[in-house]
């Protein structure tokens, strides 16, 4: 029996007992379903994390000189407790840097802390209070959507300024042009320059909801306490420059706070690789466990296959020993019912890829998770759906293959 | 006995010699005690005979049948089928034999009930590989033959004990077999029935087709021309009838 006709054999008797063969491809099903939404969560968040979330929070050949890391996941009380007993960082710190700096480099202080902004009577809570220099914008990558960012004169004058993120323009001055108004924080009036174009979501939470004013002005008072920033932002032309601009603000700063060669840095300068180190670890837990569970759920679905082609090799014996005494082949046979479990696993593989494509696109509509589904584990899907079915399959067929065709005959 | 000359071991049978088998043995081993189903058989069957094979149960006919089916092999002894020593050959080929030398009619008529008349046709032509348009072809003219032309998409369940036995007829015949083997082929069947699948027997017998019919029923087996009757697994008696 040439294959073409064993395929078209295997589907008719899958379309006749549509029940039966739901439930054997279920098990393979669900095994493919959780292979491609689980390699597209991780694909997505691995794409994300390298490409938004590093970007976002530290920027590209940038770093940030801080006392203690800004992001953390996971750290001991006695680290932390070390961490807050260093000493800040302080603008005559930064300044030092900036100019100790040998190479072209971009510099920004940076301060933020949490507070509210005000006008006419309208409150915005829990924004993001940002005191910075006026490269801050370039370094970051904000884009001025409206207006304009503040200038190095009002920099370093402190003047009342200040630039909104977009959701907050929105909440504050709904179908009215911010710009020139004045908005209050704690108090004190500042006027509105400029709104940053709109920046999305980091993980669910709102990157849009922030002030920038000159880190001079009295928004200081908000994030520090006076002399104090959080961090020293460094942007450099190249990774290799970064590198050498890294280290010699170690020795910049070891030397400012007369630390001994035995004595480790009491400050941090944190790149975007660093953040993604974490990442990286989890991602490697995740690609190891993730597969084991599809494996998993794969043996289960080839058992199941197994389990239903023995059935049916039992129940159809009568069926075999016609075919047999008609002239088919122990090979005929083989590839009969070989077909028919391979069949059913791609049928299982098939309707998990479409459910899993479909579970990773709803993931990523209704939840913060990033998810993106790789080609690479839709193949996969097929080829081990495939595989499981024709694996499972060769003990039942091979055992049909073998029947004696007098007592297949005879059976009722 | 028919007057064909004797056989001996080294023989190759005569060229008109469909059948002929030569001190037939099959031994079956039920835990640990063996059952002598066939002792010694031989017969020879020529072109175009209509022979049936009587016996009592117990007699060895259908062990005989399923011999001479290539379904089994035998103990001892040899097979010829059309001048090829059968009894030697491997189950592939026996496959092949099946498939193109012996046309099956069976008690139970043994459609495969999921698939309609068509398809049940066209089994052995798939199993001999021919491309699907043949095929097609091939099975509605066989069905056309014993007049089902207008039943051909019905299942087995659809159709007629009698309409059943003639989808079995036409398949056993589809791929021009050299033997016709019917196991019993009224035993389902009422006696009106009965007498009109005769008849296409007769009719395809008219045809030149070999028949060989293994029954126990008397006014069934008085329809061949040549009856031979098992008894504990010899040939007992061995007549030709007036046509």
């Amino acid at each position: 029996m040439p294959f073409l006709e064993a395929v078209r054999l295997a589907l008719q008797t899958i379309r006749a007992q549509k029940l039966k063969s739901g439930f054997s491809a279920i098990g393979v099903f669900i095994g493919v379903t959780f292979l491609i939404g689980a390699w597209s969560i991780v694909n997505g968040m691995n794409r994300y994390m390298t490409d938004k979330f590093a970007g976002t929070l530290v920027g590209v050949n940038t770093f940030h000189l801080r006392r203690r890391p800004n992001v953390n996941f996971n750290v001991e009380d006695s680290v932390w407790r070390a961490w807050r007993r260093r000493p800040r960082i302080k603008f005559a710190d930064a300044d030092a840097v900036t100019q100790g700096l040998r190479m072209p480099v971009v510099t920004a202080w940076y301060s933020e802390d949490r507070g509210s902004v005000e006008y006419n009577g309208k409150v915005a809570k829990d924004i993001t209070l940002e005191g910075a220099t006026e490269r801050y914008f370039d370094i970051m990558n904000l884009k001025i959507a409206d207006g304009r960012a503040f200038t190095p004169q009002e920099s370093k004058a402190g003047t009342t300024v200040v630039v909104l993120g977009y959701d907050l323009a929105q909440k504050l001055f709904p179908g009215v042009n911010p710009i020139g108004r004045t908005v209050r924080i704690h108090g004190i009036p500042y006027r509105v320059i400029g709104v940053v174009e709109r920046q999305g979501n980091l993980l669910g939470i709102s990157l849009d909801k922030f002030v920038v004013a000159p880190a001079l002005s009295p928004i200081q008072r908000e994030v520090n306490p006076p002399g104090v920033v959080d961090a020293l932002i460094v942007k450099a032309n190249s990774e290799l420059e970064m590198r050498d601009a890294m280290d010699q603000t170690e020795a910049i700063m070891r030397s400012r706070r007369h630390l001994r060669p035995r004595q480790d840095d009491n400050f941090v300068m944190e790149t975007s690789e660093g953040v993604l180190d974490f990442w990286k670890k989890l991602s490697r837990i995740l690609y190891v466990v993730g597969p084991g569970l599809v494996g998993v759920a794969l043996v289960v679905g080839g058992i199941v296959i197994m389990n239903i082609m023995l059935m049916a090799v039992a129940e159809r014996t009568r069926e075999i020993g016609i075919r047999k005494s008609l002239g088919a082949r122990r090979r005929d046979i083989l590839r009969q019912f070989l077909a028919e479990s391979a069949a059913l696993a791609t049928v299982g593989a098939t309707l998990g890829i479409g459910t899993g494509i479909a579970l990773s696109l709803l993931l990523k509509v209704a939840t913060p998770l990033p998810a993106a589904v790789s080609p690479f584990s839709i193949l996969l899907g097929v080829v081990v759906g495939g595989g499981v079915g024709i694996v499972a399959g060769v003990y039942p067929a091979s055992r049909a293959s073998r029947l004696d065709p007098i007592a297949a005959l005879r059976q009722e | 006995m028919t007057d064909v000359q004797a056989f001996r071991t080294g023989d190759t049978p005569l060229p008109d010699i469909v059948i002929l088998t030569h001190k037939l043995t099959r031994d079956y081993d039920m835990g640990g005690e063996v059952v002598r189903a066939l002792r010694g058989v031989s017969l020879q069957i020529r072109k175009n005979e209509y022979v049936a094979v009587m016996g009592p149960s117990g007699s060895g006919k259908s062990t005989l049948m399923n011999l001479i089916g290539c379904l089994d092999t035998p103990t001892a002894g040899e097979y010829w089928l059309n001048g090829q020593k059968v009894s030697a050959l491997s189950d592939d080929e026996l496959a092949r034999i099946r498939n193109k030398e012996i046309g099956f009619v069976f008690q139970t008529f043994n459609l495969l009930p999921r698939a309609n008349a068509l398809h049940n046709v066209e089994l052995p032509l798939i199993y001999a590989g021919l491309p699907t348009k043949d095929r097609r072809a091939r099975a509605a003219r066989a069905l056309a033959r014993v007049g089902l032309a207008d039943r051909m998409d019905h299942r087995p369940n659809e159709l007629s004990g009698g309409q059943r036995q003639r989808v079995a007829i036409a398949r056993a015949l589809v791929n021009e077999p050299s033997i016709l083997l019917a196991d019993e082929p009224t035993g389902n069947l009422d006696s009106t029935t009965s007498a009109e699948l005769m008849q296409v027997f007769q009719d395809l017998h008219h045809q030149g087709q070999t028949i060989v019919m293994v029954t126990h029923e008397h006014d069934i087996a008085a329809h061949a021309a040549r009856v031979v009757t098992l008894r504990d697994g010899l040939v007992a008696t061995d007549q030709l009838r007036a046509a």
